[in-house]
């Protein structure tokens, strides 16, 4: 008896001194200097941020490693993670919905280069019963009712745009994202632009101080909240909704169209001038026929790629990688419904990625 | 602490064999002096933990104690965009709901202590009844945060438009009602096995005075066990402070400060849950930490009054 007793004791320990082994291991592994080491030793290239592009991504890599062998281990934890693993050079790409901002371009202490590899919307969804007509709302009116100015459906503002429509005499509620997230930035910087009433009151960022409203986790979360609630109105990804056939609004944009949000309409608000570091908000788009809100995803990486004794072939692997991201890769957008790059993004994008090097010397020479 | 631990897991690996031949060697004894030392090492290694996670809460937390101050605190707003953090609507929202949670849990994990400590303490129902109260502390809280979303909150929906406040169904009602399922079977599981120690002598000496059963329970059971019920509650109220994705799932997640029960709120292990990933600023993040860390002290200093108390009890 006290021998099985001891048995398992050992046993216990053993198990206990296994796991403090394999942490240490664990932890060295994750530290910068040996992850360099390690991935030059396997090939695969290590990725990790927005969610929002998971599964674009996930197809991309896995078509790229049909045909190049070359393997991208894409970690999908977010956009602020993505930026703080770049930031540690525990991964050699990120990706983000959000361009970086001050402080992190601070920490980061050196050029980084935004690629952008597609684009997505945010739509504005609703729960009426019985109103089978797309309703359209107008910049200013979609800030009233999010600030909760606009308390009701029948709403005379609401009505003023929407005639024909008999709207229920509903309170509006708000559902909006809980978790911290590239939709509510698009969607904030959006108001931001065309409000200055939510501009200096609430501004823009991936987690905000909500004047009003319910709280849902991740686009299912809001989704939920609409479909359960009568008289909700929330936003959510583009691809969300037509992938579960959720009823969404047309919106103004800056030339007075009203806009249905599509991918075409979408890849349409990112064709115009764009600056030469593409890092830019496509809301509230010039383009005619563009689709008021939505945003760019980009690939960032290191502008100088010999870092942390990485070799050129890896650099070179990343690069083209990316380059056939913009080109080749852009055919999986639409239907996983991402709305690909338009004609002048991925003019931009070509010249951002060339303008990589590794020890100086530009990576990519004779594409 | 890693190499000293594989060093005791090889030497005694030998003593075994030794053991079953010949008693009481040198070995043997010795073997005695190593497991008692590598007892009181992983003992203390929880001790480590405790004291490590505190510190790292700590020193994470001080550039926002420094930006924030005390204020952090009692701030009413929590506004990432201009960095005003105030965890008041929180603190709140947490011990609202857990509080809440409690009242409406200990009416049911007593009826269950008592009816299968004292009524029906053996036999096929008692079995079961036990496993299924025991099932429900099995079953993970994501599943809980499902089945409230799908099914409670259009329940609460309809009383809330019944009663003629805002319908939104999810809120710190809503999140209570789960949390008071999640937390039944850790107070009934103690109660019910509290009752049955009850020695016979002193509930037969009850009987034989002419008490009912019910009163045997008011006036022997009941005070007999009253200060393990308390530390039955205690521990199941520890259990709802830190309950994080089912309440995440259904209470509604604003920053506003919740006007009645049924408005929507937010608990500090869910603002963590859900703004942590995305925090981009570093008195941002930090002062996400800080939340956990005031969540820390608050389990800490909820258990320290809970046991002050058994303690005034037990010593009447």
């Amino acid at each position: 008896m006290i021998s099985l007793f001891n048995r398992f004791y050992l046993l216990g320990l053993g198990a206990i001194a296994l796991v403090l082994t394999s942490c240490n291991s664990g932890e060295s592994s994750n530290s910068p200097k040996d992850m360099a080491g390690n991935a030059s030793a396997g090939d695969a290239l290590l990725g990790a941020g927005s969610t929002f592009i998971y599964p674009l991504f996930s197809k991309l890599f896995s078509v790229y490693h049909d045909s190049t062998g070359l393997k991208v281990n894409y970690q999908s934890i977010g956009s602020g993670g993505g930026i703080l693993q770049l930031t540690n050079k525990t991964v050699e790409f990120g990706a983000t919905d959000a361009a970086l901002n001050e402080e992190q371009t601070q920490k980061i202490s050196v050029p980084v280069l935004h690629i952008p590899m597609c684009s997505g919307a945010v739509v504005v969804s609703y729960n009426l019963p019985g109103i089978k007509d797309t309703l359209q709302f107008t910049p200013t009116l979609l800030a009233d009712i999010f600030l909760g100015k606009v308390k009701k459906w029948n709403d005379p503002k609401i009505a003023s745009v929407n005639k024909g429509v008999s709207l229920p005499d509903m309170p509006i509620i708000i559902a909006h994202r809980s978790d911290g997230s590239g939709t509510t930035n698009i969607f904030t910087t959006y108001l931001s632009k065309v409000n200055n009433e939510w501009n200096t009151k609430v501004g823009k960022g991936s987690s905000i101080n909500w004047p009003v409203g319910l709280g849902g986790k991740g686009n299912e979360g809001v989704a939920g909240l609409i479909k359960q609630t009568p008289g909700a109105i929330g936003y959510i990804e583009l691809a969300y909704a037509l992938q579960n056939k959720m009823s969404y609004a047309r919106l103004q944009n800056k030339s007075g169209k009203f806009i249905t949000p599509s991918v075409a309409s979408t890849s349409a608000a990112g064709n115009i001038q764009l600056p030469a570091d593409a890092k830019v908000s496509l809301t509230d788009t010039d383009a005619p026929d563009g689709y008021p809100i939505s945003g760019f995803t980009w690939a960032i990486i290191y502008k100088e790629q010999k870092y942390n004794n990485r070799s050129q072939d890896k650099a070179t692997n990343l690069v083209q990688l990316l380059w056939w991201n913009i080109h080749q890769g852009q055919q999986y957008c639409e239907p996983l419904h991402y709305a690909p790059l338009s004609q002048s993004a991925q003019s931009v994008a070509e010249t951002i990625l060339k303008s990589a090097t590794y020890d100086g010397k530009p990576i990519l020479t004779e594409q | 602490m890693q190499e000293l631990t594989s060093q005791l897991v090889q030497k005694p690996s030998r003593v075994i064999v030794q053991d079953r031949k010949t008693k009481y060697t040198g070995r043997n004894i010795r073997w005695e002096g190593v497991f008692k030392r590598s007892l009181v090492i992983t003992a203390l290694s929880v001790l480590v933990l405790v004291v490590g996670i505190f510190i790292t809460l700590v020193v994470q937390s001080i550039p926002s104690i420094k930006a924030l101050g005390i204020g952090y605190l009692t701030g009413k707003t929590w506004d990432p965009v201009s960095d005003i953090y105030g965890a008041w609507p929180f603190l709140l929202g947490t011990l609202l709901t857990s509080f809440l949670a409690l009242i409406i849990s200990i009416p049911f994990s007593f009826a269950i202590a008592v009816y299968l400590g004292e009524y029906r303490p053996t036999g096929w129902l008692s079995g079961f009844l036990k496993n299924v109260v025991e099932l429900i502390a099995a079953v993970p809280s994501v599943i809980y945060g499902f089945w409230a979303l799908v099914t409670l909150v259009p329940l609460v929906r309809k009383l809330e438009s019944a009663i003629g406040v805002a319908p939104y169904g999810v809120g710190i009602f809503s999140a209570s009602i789960v949390l008071a399922i999640m937390i039944i079977p850790y107070a009934a599981s103690l109660g019910r096995e509290l009752i049955q120690m009850v020695p016979s002598s002193l509930k037969e000496g009850a009987y034989s005075l002419g008490g009912t059963q019910y009163e045997v329970i008011r006036d022997v059971v009941m005070p007999y066990t009253k200060s393990g019920m308390f530390a039955g509650v205690l521990l199941s109220l520890g259990r709802a402070l830190g309950e994080t994705m089912a309440v995440t799932m259904v209470i509604g997640n604003t920053s506003l400060i919740p006007d009645s029960i049924f408005s929507p709120g937010n608990t500090m292990a869910s603002v963590i849950a859900n703004e942590f990933t995305e925090a981009d600023r570093a008195v941002y993040l930090s002062a996400l930490i800080e939340l956990g860390l005031v969540l820390f002290l608050v389990t800490v200093v909820i258990n320290m009054i809970g046991k002050s108390i058994i303690k005034r009890f037990t010593h009447e």
